[in-house]
């Protein structure tokens, strides 16, 4: 069996290196503390976001609302969390358990998740279309200062990143109930049979997601400033696209969050890399998809020949 | 006798599942002793399975009662099972696999604890197995999984497993392991333990069973100490005692040449039916598909397809239920009547009202939607959907699942009809009533054919004979 049929992690870290060696090669002034900030700035709240799908992909569910939610959280947080930070809390504590009940809706009726999240996203986008019609709002000067720190050694959205693989990876690899709930995507009758509720371990999975999708919503503003009612509507797709560019399966209870973090990364870095190609924004989203559809080809293959071998 | 020397662990007292009207398990009652090693036998849909998952906990009966000296339920009192399809999450490692039927891992160093339960269990049954704790499941051949599932079984899980069910534990095993299993299974109930075992290798159960239950229709037909049966008579008592043999009068046809030879051995002349039996599992299906899709294209549609599919999981390859009884039967012969690639609407209402009289379809309009048909009337349009089809080669998957004797007789009416025309069947079937309409049968165990019976010598006797393992085990 050769090293990328056995370690799924290996070939993310290896298109994002490759793509970071040419980056740095049309660009070199990006090889440092700024350039590298600015390249994966963005990048957090997208790998936020991406880890939020993961955790529904994990559970062999897919999240089409994950965009219009997000967008809805950087609403709220530019609105709520910034004049009357109490009620903003409430209501995002509110969003995350909406999400869980979502899971337990979804498993307790056997509804399609897809349909489902389909549908929401337009309950979303309605509301944050209701507290925000225009693009506005400012951000809490905490969150500002949180987004914008400057530590030593490395920019704040690597370290970012590193916490944010760090932790997904000790909650669902690592940990008693991550390995349940991966336990669920990959045969849920067996888990079943063993006595958990099945119910409440989906309600977990959504309310993990949208916990990761608030945060997503918090880091966006951060950054940004200012919120609009389309703001992320872009991240349903990308998520996908970075968790299986990290390695995950859309079913198999197969995620990886560092791999999530990581696929996140490669998509931000595809849409800067294809900028200093001056290639017209016109072409850039076929481009990314071009670049997914090379990696997931890379993938099928080496897999295959583990496989085989 | 076997002397109880303490109390039941478990206690059925005449329980019963039933499933709409189809009963399960009709009344059985059972229990089940430290130190028991209870052998289950019983052929297909004599309710092995509904047993099982009663005792576990996974159904709960529709009448009478199941008691457990400790706890409340199964999963308290102890009660583990190893089932036959394999049961473990493969995207996980085995020590984590463990995790999920044990909720008392927990904490910091749960990994390390859970690598050192299985690994002592999975050395305690199988002594040299050299499986790595970290592997991921899916990564190990099935021998191995199997080994894993049947470890975690026996595993302590925080308490002590004290009914172990072992369904069909050594199919998938190699002698030398199903021996170190054998043993384990031993010395597990002469410490205070109890199994069920089940299996269709008669050697293991008179090897390893105290006790043996057979299981008949949903009865217990039949409960002595392990000295109290004989092979032959355990065979005799798993099988229909009334001798059905003037049922299938045949009247012996003039058949054309052979049309079927399969890699297995599997041989069929034209107009012939040929019968697949054996346990539910053992090959037949998968044998079928093989064969199935080795004879059409994926690409084309054929206008003359060579071989037809009567598929028995009406819900997951057979019926379309958002569509009319007609379209589901027309779909088969859409590209016969159509001109330049349109569908001769005409002919398609032809074809669905002749199959309807001739079948028998229980509608008083074509039109109808499928799912208002009953689940024999809907395998009817399937058989319908085959046999409007030119196809000289009618395969059948367990057709006749959940069908009722009214609708099994016009059915077999019809089969033999078309058989007498130069049609070829191939017919798994696992109710040993269907496979004595065939020609000819060839019995499965474990992926192989162990018998190939003809004429007279297709008797349900002879038929679980070749099922069941009847040498002693290795």
């Amino acid at each position: 069996m050769n090293l990328l049929g056995r370690y799924r992690i290996v070939l993310p870290v290896l298109s994002l290196a490759l793509l970071l060696a040419a980056t740095f090669w049309m660009q070199p002034r990006a090889m440092s503390y700024f350039g590298l900030n600015l390249l994966f700035n963005l990048a957090v709240p997208l790998a936020l976001a991406t880890c939020a799908q993961m955790m529904v992909m994990m559970v062999n569910d897919i999240d089409l609302s994950l965009g219009a939610f997000v967008s809805l959280v950087a609403c709220v947080v530019a609105t709520f969390v910034h004049d009357t930070p109490a009620l903003g809390f409430a209501i995002l504590v509110a969003l995350i358990l909406c999400y869980a009940a979502l899971g337990a809706l979804i498993h307790a009726l056997d509804l399609p998740a897809i349909v489902v999240t389909l549908g929401m996203s337009f309950v979303w986008g309605g509301l944050a279309l209701f507290i925000l019609p225009s693009p506005g709002g400012a951000s809490p000067d905490w969150l500002r200062s949180l987004m914008t720190v400057k530590p030593p050694l490395a920019p704040m959205a690597v370290i970012a990143s590193v916490v944010i693989a760090a932790a997904g990876h000790l909650l669902i690899v690592r940990s008693g109930i991550g390995t349940v709930l991966r336990g669920v995507g990959g045969n849920a009758r067996s888990v079943a049979r063993a006595g958990w509720p099945l119910i409440r371990l989906k309600a977990l999975a959504y309310g993990l997601a949208g916990l990761f999708g608030v945060l997503a919503g918090l880091a966006l503003v951060g950054l940004t400033t200012s919120a609009d009612a389309n703001i992320a509507l872009r991240y349903t797709l990308l998520s996908i696209a970075g968790v299986i560019l990290g390695g995950g399966e859309f079913v198999g209870g197969r995620v990886s969050p560092v791999g999530a973090v990581i696929g996140a990364l490669t998509l931000a870095l595809a849409a800067s890399f294809l900028s200093f190609l001056r290639l017209s924004p016109d072409w850039q989203i076929g481009a990314q998809g071009a670049i997914l559809i090379l990696v997931l080809t890379a993938r099928l293959i080496f897999s295959r020949k583990g496989g085989v071998a | 006798m076997t002397v109880h020397h303490s109390a039941p662990i478990v206690i059925l007292a005449d329980a019963a599942r039933h499933f709409g009207p189809v009963r399960a398990l009709d009344g059985v009652s059972l229990s089940v002793s430290a130190g028991d090693c209870i052998g289950l036998v019983g052929h297909n849909g004599a309710g092995k399975s509904t047993l099982v998952n009663l005792i576990n906990g996974g159904l709960s009966p529709s009448s009478g009662e199941i008691r457990f000296r400790n706890g409340a339920n199964a999963l308290q009192a102890g009660v583990r099972s190893v089932f036959q399809e394999l049961s473990l999450c493969p995207n996980l490692t085995v020590a984590e696999n463990l995790r999920i039927s044990h909720a008392g891992l927990k904490g910091p160093g749960w990994r390390r604890r859970a690598r050192a339960e299985i690994s002592a269990s999975l050395d305690e049954v199988f002594p040299g197995h050299g499986i790595d704790p970290d592997a991921e499941v899916d990564t190990l051949a099935i021998a191995e999984r199997q080994m894993v599932e049947i470890a975690i079984g026996f595993a302590p899980r925080g308490g002590a497993a004290r009914v172990v069910i072992l369904d069909e534990p050594t199919s998938s095993l190699d002698s030398g392991i199903a021996r170190q299993l054998l043993d384990h299974v031993k010395r597990f109930c002469a410490g205070g333990g109890a199994v069920i075992f089940i299996s269709h290798m008669l050697g293991e159960v008179f090897e390893v069973a105290t006790r043996i239950v057979v299981l008949k229709d949903g009865k217990v037909v039949s409960e002595k100490p392990r000295g109290g049966f004989t092979h032959q008579g355990l065979v005799d008592a798993m099988g229909h005692v009334a001798a059905e043999t003037e049922a299938s009068a045949q009247n012996v046809r003039d058949l054309g040449p052979e049309v079927v030879r399969t890699d297995l051995g599997v041989s069929a002349r034209a107009g012939e039916i040929v019968g697949l039996s054996g346990l539910a599992g053992h090959g037949q299906a998968a044998a079928l598909a093989r064969l199935y899709l080795s004879r059409s294209s994926s690409w084309w549609a054929l206008r003359n397809p060579e071989v037809v599919f009567v598929a028995g999981d009406r819900p997951r390859d057979g019926t379309l239920p958002l569509w009319s009884i007609l379209r589901n039967i027309s779909v088969s012969v859409l590209r016969q009547g159509a001109h330049w690639g349109m569908v001769d609407r005409e002919a398609e209402a032809e074809t669905a009202q002749l199959w309807r009289r001739r079948i028998g379809i229980r509608t008083d309009n074509v039109e109808n939607p499928m799912l208002s048909l009953s689940g024999g009337n809907q395998q009817k349009v399937l058989f319908a959907r085959a046999l409007a089809s030119s196809a000289p080669l009618v395969i059948m998957d367990d057709p006749m699942r959940g069908v009722d004797v009214g609708t099994k007789q016009d059915v077999y009416a019809m089969i033999r009809a078309e058989a007498a025309r130069g049609r070829t069947f191939l017919w798994y079937s696992t109710e040993t009533e269907e496979v004595c309409q065939c020609d000819r049968v060839f019995v499965f165990r474990n992926n192989k054919i162990s018998a190939e019976l003809t004429g007279e010598d297709i008797t349900e006797e002879k038929i679980l004979e070749a099922s069941f393992e009847l040498q002693e085990a290795t």
